[in-house]
């Protein structure tokens, strides 16, 4: 029976696969896929796209082998997600490289979560090496693999498993070529930091999954309630998924419940101003509307500020266990009592006796 | 006073470390140095409970209930009667990471 394999898919020196030579898939292998380290215009809008959260799990490239330049035998195994912000981040980290990049099938998830989830793992691994028969592409048996990939990887179960020694690289693609020259990495490049930039690229999604029950809730609440108090509201919303993301590290205590409720202090506080300067005479109706407005909306804020902390590269599942059950009750009766105060005083108002 | 991180879940068994320094390589919050003979978790409050050195670990020398540490995830497992510790991160039912990739603190790379 002849060999239906493509010779490229037998011959890694063969330069019609770096030529844009597609191979045929063969018995029992996956096709080896070309790709470049050029980021183009319909990336980018790509990362655009995903950056806002539209069609969230559609952000995928292919799984499998991938050759990038012209590799040889003895090229370098970088393993990476299908997710395309994770596989765009290496490809374009490595210009000018020849290598072999492996990419599992973490369902159009990033490493690290992925990671967290396993399906960044051995398993997909162990799988994704022998469906390809990387062993077949090159002489030695090392794979290089991003740290964040290390809470779903056990590198022991890999190399008894597939003869691979597992290498972690740096947290960032774009530190591979400093580390590729040593194979060590700096104390440095091992840290995860959570900068400006990467706290600003979280805003738009977070603010397109808030867009629908904030717009109704805002809406509904100008009508019933008064464009003050509305605005008030969306101004907490933002306050919580665009404001806190940016002043995170400014905020006062560690705690991201108390760093909340202080940012909604402080955009609460204009509008009790604001509703105190209108009704100088400081009624017992104007009043009680500022009390139940720093009552609520501060509490709005400090609930979405506890939930971007699935959105951070660090806190702990013990830690926010704890600040689920410490402020949690806490954020419920500040709000319940201010939607209580709210509901009377419409209620007197309606009655005529305030 | 305000700082619910200061407990963490892990536990590391100096005897029985061989200096590997798998732990080292694959910590994103520099947990674990090189030491004499053994590593030393200097850090440990710094401990996001990723798992990721106890998982690399070859003799077992770190133990920790790894996890996600999102609130969001947690909430929504107990708001659905679910167990909140053992909720996943980059899923389809919400999770932390929304769909997958809403965190490029935990998201380029």
């Amino acid at each position: 029976m002849p060999n239906e394999r493509s010779p490229c898919c037998t011959d890694p020196l063969d330069t019609r696969c770096a030529s844009g030579y597609s191979c045929a898939a063969s018995a029992g292998r996956d096709p080896i896929l070309v790709t470049t380290s050029t980021i183009t215009v319909a990336d980018r809008w790509d990362h655009f796209l995903a950056r806002w959260g539209f069609h969230r799990v559609g952000h995928r490239v292919e799984p499998g082998l991938y050759r990038l330049g012209n590799p040889t035998p003895d090229s370098e195994v970088f393993v990476s997600a299908n997710y395309t912000l994770s596989f765009d981040a290496l490809r374009s980290a490595l210009v000018g490289l020849d290598a072999f990049i492996l990419v599992l099938d973490t369902k159009g998830i990033n490493v690290w979560c992925a990671a967290g989830k396993g399906t960044f793992g051995t398993e997909e691994l162990v799988h994704r090496i022998t469906a390809t028969r990387l062993g077949e592409m090159v002489r030695h048996r090392r794979l290089i693999l991003p740290q964040l990939s290390a809470p779903g990887v056990s590198w022991g179960d890999v190399l008894r498993r597939s003869g691979f020694l597992v290498e972690y690289g740096p947290v960032h693609a774009r530190d591979l070529p400093a580390y590729l020259k040593t194979h060590t990495a700096d104390p440095v490049i091992r840290r995860v930091q959570f900068p400006l930039r990467d706290r600003v690229v979280l805003i738009p999604v977070e603010l397109v999954q808030a867009i629908p029950v904030t717009a109704l809730t805002t809406v509904i609440l100008g009508f019933a309630a008064g464009w003050v108090v509305a605005m008030q509201f969306l101004l907490a919303v933002l306050a919580g998924t665009a404001f806190f993301p940016i002043l995170l590290p400014f905020l006062p205590t560690k705690d991201f419940t108390t760093k909340g409720l202080f940012l909604g202090l402080l955009v609460t506080l204009p509008f009790v101003l604001l509703i105190g300067y209108s009704s100088p005479d400081f009624s017992l109706y104007s009043t009680g509307w500022a009390i139940a407005g720093i009552l609520i909306f501060p509490a709005i804020t400090a609930f979405l500020s506890l939930n971007f902390t699935g959105s951070t590269p660090f806190t702990s599942r013990t830690g926010v266990r704890k600040e689920i059950f410490r402020y949690i009750p806490v954020l419920a009766v500040l709000g319940g009592s201010g939607i209580v105060l709210a509901i009377l005083l419409s209620v007197a108002r309606f009655a005529g006796v305030i | 006073m305000f700082d619910s991180y200061q407990e963490t879940s892990l536990q590391f068994f100096p005897a029985r470390c061989i200096n590997c320094l798998r732990c080292v390589q694959v910590c994103p919050h520099g947990v674990f140095v090189p030491g004499e003979g053994r590593v030393d978790p200097v850090h440990p409050n710094d401990c996001m409970e990723c798992g990721a050195c106890a998982l690399n670990c070859p003799v077992q020398a770190i133990r920790v209930q790894s996890g996600v540490g999102c609130a969001w995830a947690m909430i929504h497992a107990a708001l659905r009667g679910k167990d909140m510790d053992n909720c996943s991160c980059g899923g389809e039912t919400g999770s932390c990471c929304g769909q997958g990739d809403s965190s490029p603190g935990r998201g380029e790379q």
